[in-house]
């Protein structure tokens, strides 16, 4: 039945976790509105079609001028066709938050577009253009963010899209059933290249996946349909294989934010950045927030919205200065040092306050 | 010789009221005396003449895509031409033909004989409307032949901004274009409460009134809002303004709010009418008052109210928050509701009717399904999970297409062939009207059904090229377009013979009891010479059209 | 006199102007919601900057702006004024009383100046202008962006109403209206009504939040 009537709509493989059970909603939802469409044009038709003129005049009994139609079937078909929205709605809403909601154990990759190609990083120092491999069997969030424009990312076999904005950070995530190839396709009308912004997601076995992060096995060939386009840059690069942690610490060096940020613990001019990836901190004017990419990309590209407590408001923005690849690889550098205890003799990993409970917050 | 008093035992005048006053066609002669017109039919019949040489042009672009998309690869424009095409298809149809046509034709012919006025409350500003609508159509041109616009119809930020085209004065064209809209919609408003004829409630007008109401409400309170982004887009275009640019801290995402509070009621300013369309044709064709009154009349305002607040279901993958799209998912729903009452109790009219039919019938029935089936989709895209998949694909476009097309275009030809010999004074040809509304409705379903499968498979929307797997899909898409172009040529033409070789028509070929046809075929220049009292409903058809001429005679 | 005046599409003087009001009133709703567009924009990026709007503005004098608050009010004390003497049949008085808030309008517009040129000599700017100068961060240039943008779409309506006030003034100088015609003076003195009240709201934005 599913297949059946996948295929009379024409809908791709079902290649994610969620892609079947969004599926039966879809038939579900098709199959009324179709019904519900033809059923109203087949009534309207039979009264067309009884109360003609000729048949009226034959008949007089027919015509009753001015007759309202029992209010309470209205009444009924009325609210029996909301309740049946109310029914698309909820199940919609539960099955969007399950597609908006990552698990905790998610693979994290981010994703940059720019006109016109996709861009993965991945945090163990891997990137690829074009081509996203994933593992196939387990959860893969992506962190998405644009160069320029607005793109949206579309892998119609698994049903999920996000649109990727720049100056934001948008995320996705997904589950490939089993190793195969699929499209992934560029949704929002981003320049005269639009429709050649594609690319494709390649779910490997886990440990085929593995040899392919560590350069050992370079594109291994899946079965699957391959669409015959004239492909954009698909092949896999590994020109220099970079830990994405060692990146982020060149990006630190470059962009000068170790000379208020330490690393190893020792309060200086900002909050040191060892221990402070999960943890919550207070801020300036109340309240308090979880150093998550949210927090670290808004600080970076805004800093003086949320200051930490007790630090100054002397951070300059690196809006526009510094690339989402190295925004990235600064986060997965915070995230390395999560565990990092301070040396010992520095008064306190936030520095020159002392901060209370929520400094175990995270961690 | 004029009627003092319409109640429902009048018999109407076999001439119509104005007969013996030359028409408004023939009142005055000469090309000045049309160009500086304040006579509301006359200015109507200009627009006419605007909308339909839009119709036409947008019609064009529409062909040239479709024809594009015949192969996946290039097969006669490059992408740049084609991203121009889409991008002036929509801007045309949107805002040059879509949004005025009905209101600015045939709500400016009959909406003020309907409420028994002589003309509009401000004829002035009516002339004015026209020629502020030429005058964006003119910008609208200019910029298309300079430059273009590779945009979209929907702007977004930052492209737009980036864009080497000229985005600038298009953002200028629609900004004037949306002043035009405001004065017809305030002229409308302000006649419907002040110049309502001796004796006609609100409960007695035409529903179709009711429609250009509610739909005047709409343009007033949103176009504003369209108006200010787009000025701001423009400026950002022409001197780098940047409020919606990431750059400066800006948030593209907020030029999509105020887009979408204007251009998701703007779906309404471009139904709404259509509707007011529909419930006259199905009252006069099935010689029956509707099914109910209050039902069709309170569910436009219904409409026009909720529909303010329902644009962020364009946004559900934009990176709205989850509670935010929960509740725009829901409002959308409620909007759904109203239009489905309106649909039942249009279907429930033609019971116990006594049905002639002719082609603005047959328009009824195809509205019905194009509508019901596009609205339905609607509600379908509403629903978040799927519309994860669908957003941006063409079945998005296929049913935004059964809307305006399948819903607002039908319906424009239903009242065009309905009030053809109101306007005219003749009646077209009926079976090649049928015909011809036959070639639509089957071109129209051949062009869009295809699009909701693409959509279905994940054919991303402006797209120049397209994986093969879709091409057959394409073709079939491709051909109903040449197929819908043909019936609209086609019934057009049957409008235009029958302008010089139709039929007289007679006041009231339809038999209908909507006050517009009291008055002479065409009306005469005042409507009315004399305001007349009104003292029974738009649709007073219990009485049959025999018990009241007896009565008649017996007094 | 007034017999003439009504023309042929109505039934009645009074019919007539209440249509002209009525447009009057749809026409401000419309122009509400145009200025609405820019409130929203500046509750959503308040709302993402709080302190970098702040920053940006201290760059604004409260005196300035409660000057030019002050004047706005008095201006459209003395067109209400206006409106009501031409009710009673005095037109000269009226014609006065509108010069007079033409003047206010004219005191308005030279303030700003005063302001923009303060702004301009700040490097307070908006987003564009910073080819050859230094850019203040990213929020701080949105709040310019927005002051300047609506403090001078505000100015272009202070503009078009001193032109509405001048003209309908002169013709009420001119004898024009009187005790049974002056719904176009009515409709002026709720246009000008309107222009002080969106400043009612720019002026607790701009000047009174920082």
């Amino acid at each position: 039945m599913n297949e059946l009537l996948r295929t009379i709509l024409f809908l791709p493989r079902q290649a994610s976790t969620i892609a079947e059970e969004i599926d039966k909603l879809h038939y579900f939802v098709i199959i009324m509105t179709m019904g519900g469409a033809l059923l109203v044009t087949l009534i309207g038709g039979y009264f067309l079609f009884r109360y003609r003129r000729t048949a009226v005049q034959k008949d007089p009994s027919r015509r009753m001028p001015g007759t309202t139609p029992a209010i309470w079937l209205e009444v009924v078909v009325v609210i029996g066709l909301f309740g049946m929205f109310l029914v698309w709605w909820v199940i919609g809403f539960r099955q969007f938050m399950d597609i908006r909601v990552p698990p905790e154990n998610a693979l994290e990759i981010y994703v940059t577009g720019k006109q016109w190609m996709w861009k993965f990083a991945y945090p163990e120092g891997a990137n690829s253009i074009a081509t996203l491999y994933v593992p196939a069997g387990r959860p893969v969030k992506l962190i998405l963010t644009s160069r320029d424009v607005i793109h949206s990312f579309f892998v119609p076999d698994f049903r999920l899209k996000e649109d990727v904005v720049p100056g934001r950070l948008t995320t996705l995530w997904f589950e490939a059933k089993e190793p195969g190839r699929h499209d992934i396709l560029c949704t929002e009308y981003c320049g005269v290249s639009h429709s050649t912004m594609r690319g494709e997601v390649i779910a490997l076995a886990p440990d085929e996946y593995e040899r392919w992060l560590q350069g050992k096995s370079p594109a291994p060939a899946i079965a699957g349909p391959v669409d015959l386009r004239p492909s954009p840059v698909t092949e896999y690069a590994p020109a220099e294989l970079v830990n994405m942690v060692r990146q982020g610490e060149r990006a630190a060096a470059e962009h000068g934010c170790l000379r208020c940020h330490t690393l190893d613990g020792t309060p200086h001019l900002g909050p040191t950045w060892a221990g402070l990836y999960g943890t919550t901190v207070p801020l300036e004017n109340g309240g308090s927030v979880k150093v998550d990419e949210a927090y670290i990309t808004e600080s970076m590209m805004d800093p003086l919205v949320r200051i930490h407590v007790g630090y100054q408001r002397i951070m300059p923005s690196y809006l526009g200065q510094i690339r989402p690849a190295e925004t990235s690889a600064i986060i997965e550098l915070m995230k390395s040092l999560r565990d990092v205890r301070p040396k010992p003799g520095a008064s306190a990993p936030w520095g020159t306050v002392t901060v209370p409970e929520t400094r175990e917050g995270g961690q | 010789m004029s009627q003092a008093t319409i109640d429902a035992e009048t018999r109407p005048d076999p001439l119509g009221v104005g007969a013996d006053h030359p028409d408004y066609l023939r009142a005055d002669s000469g090309l000045r005396s049309w160009l500086l017109t304040k006579d509301h039919k006359r200015i109507a019949i200009m627009f006419y003449v605007g909308v339909i040489l839009f119709l036409g042009l947008g019609g064009i672009f529409a062909l040239v895509l479709r024809t594009e998309l015949l192969t996946p690869e290039q097969t006669f424009i490059d992408a740049n031409t084609y991203n121009q095409m889409f991008t002036l298809h929509g801007i045309t149809m949107v805002w040059l033909f879509m949004i005025p046509a009905i209101p600015t034709v045939f709500g400016n012919f009959v909406l003020p004989i309907m409420l028994g006025a002589k003309d509009l409350a401000f004829p002035r500003i009516n002339l004015a409307s026209f020629y502020v609508y030429v005058l964006s159509a003119i910008i609208l041109l200019g910029a298309m032949v300079a430059g273009g616009a590779d945009t979209g119809w929907t702007f977004y930020v930052p492209y737009s901004t980036t864009s080497p085209t000229a985005v600038t004065w298009m953002g200028i064209g629609i900004f004037v274009n949306g002043i035009s809209s405001i004065m017809t919609s305030v002229n409308f408003i302000v006649t419907t409460h002040t110049m309502r004829a001796k004796g006609l409630s609100w409960h007695r007008m035409p529903l179709f009134v009711w429609a250009s109401y509610a739909t005047s409400i709409i343009i007033l309170f949103a176009t504003p809002v369209l108006g200010m982004s787009l000025v701001l887009l423009a400026l950002d275009h022409a001197f780098g303004l940047s409020l919606f640019n990431p750059r400066y801290g800006g948030d593209p995402v907020l030029f999509q709010h105020l887009f979408w509070f204007y251009s998701h009621p703007a779906v309404y300013i471009m139904i709404l009418p259509s509707f007011g369309v529909i419930s006259e044709v199905v009252c006069s064709f099935s010689h029956n008052q509707p099914a109910s009154y209050r039902a069709i009349a309170y569910s436009s305002l219904g409409i026009a109210f909720i529909g303010f607040f329902t644009w962020g279901h364009h946004m559900f993958v934009a990176g709205l928050s989850e509670f935010d799209a929960g509740v725009f998912g829901a409002l959308s729903m409620f909007v759904a509701i109203f239009s489905a009452i309106k649909v039942f109790t249009w279907v429930a009219t033609l019971r116990g009717g006594s049905i002639s039919f002719a082609t603005p019938m047959l328009y009824f029935l195809w509205f019905l399904f194009l509508f019901v089936f596009g609205g339905m989709t609607g509600v379908a895209v509403a629903t978040q999970s799927l519309d994860v998949h669908w957003h941006d694909t063409y079945f998005v476009v296929a049913h935004f297409h059964f809307i305006m097309v399948g819903g607002t275009l039908t319906a424009f030809l239903a009242a065009a062939h309905y009030w053809f010999p109101k306007m005219f004074g003749r009646l077209y040809d009926e079976r090649v009207g049928l015909l011809t509304s036959v070639a639509v409705f089957i071109g129209f379903v051949f062009t869009f059904l295809p699009q909701f499968l693409l959509g279905n498979g994940g054919m991303p929307r402006r797209y120049f090229t397209y994986p093969a797997r879709y091409q057959w899909l394409n073709v079939l898409s491709t051909g109903g377009a040449w197929l819908l172009g043909a019936g609209l040529i086609l019934a057009l033409g049957n409008l235009v013979i029958a302008l010089k070789w139709g039929k007289r028509a007679g006041p009231n070929p339809w038999g209908s009891r909507s006050f517009e046809w009291i008055t002479a075929s065409p009306p005469s220049k005042h409507n009315f010479e004399e305001t007349p009292e009104i003292e029974r409903s738009a649709y007073e058809y219990t009485l049959s059209e025999e018990v009241a001429r007896e009565r008649a005679k017996a007094r | 006199m007034s017999a003439q005046r009504l023309v042929e599409q109505f039934e009645s003087l009074e019919k007539q102007d209440h249509a002209a009001r009525l447009a009057m009133w749809m026409f401000l709703g419309s122009e509400t919601l145009l200025f609405g567009a820019l409130f929203a924009a500046y509750a959503y990026y308040r709302g993402m900057y709080p302190s970098e709007f702040v920053q940006a503005l201290h760059h604004n004098s409260v005196a300035l702006g409660t000057t030019n608050t002050v004047v706005l009010i008095t201006s459209s004390f003395t067109v209400a004024l206006g409106v009501h003497f031409v009710r009673e049949g005095r037109a000269r008085l009226t014609a006065g009383l509108f010069a007079l808030s033409t003047l206010f309008g004219a005191v308005f517009l030279v303030v700003k100046g005063i302001e923009y040129s303060h702004h301009i000599h700040e490097n307070a700017l908006p987003a564009g202008m910073y080819a050859f100068a230094e850019r203040p961060p990213a929020g701080v240039v949105l709040g310019f962006t927005l002051y300047w943008f609506m403090t001078a779409l505000h100015g272009l309506h202070v503009i078009a109403g001193m032109i509405m006030l001048a003209v309908v003034g002169l013709l009420c100088w001119k004898g024009r209206y009187g005790v049974h015609r002056n719904v176009a003076v009515e409709n002026v003195g709720l246009y000008w009504h309107l222009v002080d009240v969106v400043w009612i709201f720019l002026w607790p934005l701009f000047y009174l939040t920082d």
